[in-house]
């Protein structure tokens, strides 16, 4: 069992293999978007909404698997509406995690419903959650690029005001900060990301990529900056690591992502707890 | 606007016939008031009488209904470096990302858009020098979420000064400290006055922390209102014809005790 959940034999001829390097080049793509996201998703106790996000994505990835148009698009179609509705809801935790409850049950059932009516092959449907790494395309590859270069760019636009408003609200609010605008639009990035992201990694990396890293971070240092630096690493220890060691066993990336970014969230609650 | 225009110091702030309602309930109508540069205005009253709304406009936040607003001359600019501005104590997450110097830093520059990669080195002087300033200098790398209150409230001063503002709006800054620490918030804020010359409105709903240093007073009830020095406004007289109700202000070692506003007070009513 063990051996053959750690083993690196043919790994490196695997590496040599062009859908594998697609494979790696997307998940160092989405570490970096991740992990620049992350320390605002926690800064701004949106852990849940990203959930809700990513499960939406879901539903929208089966109702577009149904009808028969691009998997993707529904996925994006999912997430974004998702987004909006909660980044409507502001800061006010309480009432937004209530809502994201009752749209993430609604969402989740009715793909589930949606796969299951599905006719077609059953790897299709198991993608969308564990996601399909190996099954990289260039086209992919070019979608994911893009969103990578957009949120990165809106991000340098709008970062100052957005770390503002995700920290400390009320004074940004005093001092100008569009704080009610930054709510939705930071949820589209989040949206993009997890909707482009959904269908290559599955629903559950993506959630274990966009909090992990952020509340790592959090734990041993309060700098923006280097909360950032650490959540990028963090993220793309978890998503190129896990892709590598999943390699050579065959199984599904998933699980090798999680452990290593839950690992790292380990380290850095032992080392934050010695700071204190 | 002319007789603003060519006084020989512009007011800080001024407001002629200001009005403001929510609905069919008028907050206040009919408001003149010049705030002098270095002067320190309390402005008092019962929940719902629009004090914290009167902040929302000089900050550019709520249009009046009537009347006219100007901030050193000019209409109110959301965003202006020309005003700092102090809210409430509040607890803040314990692993929220941010030290003290960049919550200070924030006050500075927080608004604006991009990274903010130029002028890092005139930034971090004078994030330092407010830091200093309001001797929260060794704490500087602390994550802000560990911090007390107290330690939180000199920042949030530091915060509101960085920008060098002309005017300095205070909405309950005291709050939830202990009187050790009002003490030594409503200080820094009354040193910046007296050395940089800034008008200080200060919304409050307890005036002894701050009586020494106050040189009017803004009493709000119901829609009426009164302004004045704390001797002339903080009297039996003057708060029962606010109220409309009979208020005693009593002067007990140096604190003023105000009974039988509170029956009055319509706290359901706050907008």
């Amino acid at each position: 069992m063990i051996d053959r959940l750690f083993t690196f034999a043919g790994t490196g001829e695997l590496l040599g293999q062009g859908f594998v390097q697609s494979a790696l080049l997307a998940a160092a793509l989405l570490g970096l978007v991740a992990g620049v996201l992350a320390p605002l998703i926690v800064a701004r106790g949106m852990a849940f909404a990203v959930h809700g996000t990513a499960e939406l994505a879901f539903t929208g990835g089966a109702a577009a698997l149904l009808v028969g148009v691009s998997v993707s698009l529904g996925a994006v179609a999912g997430a974004v509406a998702a987004g909006i509705v909660f980044g409507l809801l502001g800061l006010r935790q309480r009432e937004r995690d209530s809502v994201i409850g009752v749209v993430l049950a609604f969402g989740l059932g009715l793909g589930v419903l949606m796969i299951a009516l599905y006719p077609g092959r059953a790897a299709n449907k198991f993608g969308l959650l564990t996601g399909s790494i190996v099954a990289v395309d260039s086209t992919n590859l070019a979608v994911l690029g893009t969103v990578t270069v957009v949120v990165l760019a809106v991000l340098a636009v709008v970062y100052r005001p957005l770390l503002f408003a995700s920290t400390d609200p009320d004074v940004a609010v005093a001092r100008g900060v569009p704080v009610r605008l930054l709510s939705p639009l930071f949820a589209v990035l989040i949206a993009l990301t997890t909707a482009l992201a959904v269908p290559i990694v599955g629903a559950v990396i993506v959630l274990a990529v966009t909090v992990i890293p952020g509340a790592a971070a959090a734990r041993v240092t309060a700098s923006p900056v280097v909360a950032t630096l650490l959540a990028v690493l963090f993220a793309e220890l978890a998503l190129v690591g896990g892709t590598v060691a999943s390699l050579a066993p065959g199984l599904p990336v998933s699980g090798y992502v999680a452990t290593i970014a839950f690992l790292c969230y380990l380290g850095c609650r032992l080392l934050g707890r010695q700071r204190a | 606007m002319t007789d603003v225009a060519t006084r020989v110091r512009t007011a800080a702030v001024s407001l002629r016939g200001a009005a403001l309602r929510f609905g069919e309930r008028t907050l206040w109508e009919g408001l003149d008031l010049d705030v002098e540069p270095g002067e320190f205005l309390a402005v008092l009253g019962p929940n719902g009488s629009g004090k914290t709304t009167l902040l929302r406009v000089l900050l550019g936040l709520q249009p009046l209904h009537a009347g006219q607003v100007l901030i050193g001359g000019r209409p109110p600019a959301r965003g202006s470096g020309a005003i700092g501005y102090v809210p409430q104590q509040k607890a803040l997450a314990e692993d929220l990302p941010l030290r003290a110097r960049d919550l200070v830093g924030l006050g500075l520059d927080g608004h604006r858009l991009g990274i903010g990669l130029r002028g890092r080195s005139v930034r971090r002087e004078r994030v330092r020098a407010a830091l200093e300033s309001v001797g929260a200098g060794h704490y500087a790398n602390a994550p802000v979420g560990r911090l007390s209150g107290g330690e939180q409230q000199r920042l949030r001063v530091a915060q509101a000064l960085v920008g060098d503002p002309s005017v300095l709006l205070c909405d309950e800054p005291l709050l939830s400290l202990d009187l050790a620490h009002q003490q030594v918030v409503a200080h820094l804020i009354d040193r910046r006055r007296r050395a940089a010359d800034t008008a200080v409105v200060f919304v409050t709903h307890e005036i002894n922390p701050i009586l020494p240093l106050v040189d009017r007073v803004l009493y709000l009830v119901d829609g009426r209102f009164r302004v004045g020095t704390p001797d002339e406004v903080m009297t039996s007289a003057t708060l029962s014809t606010l109220y409309r109700t009979d208020v005693d202000v009593l002067r007990v070692r140096g604190r003023l005790v105000v009974v039988g506003a509170d029956a009055h007070c319509h706290p359901e009513e706050a907008p």
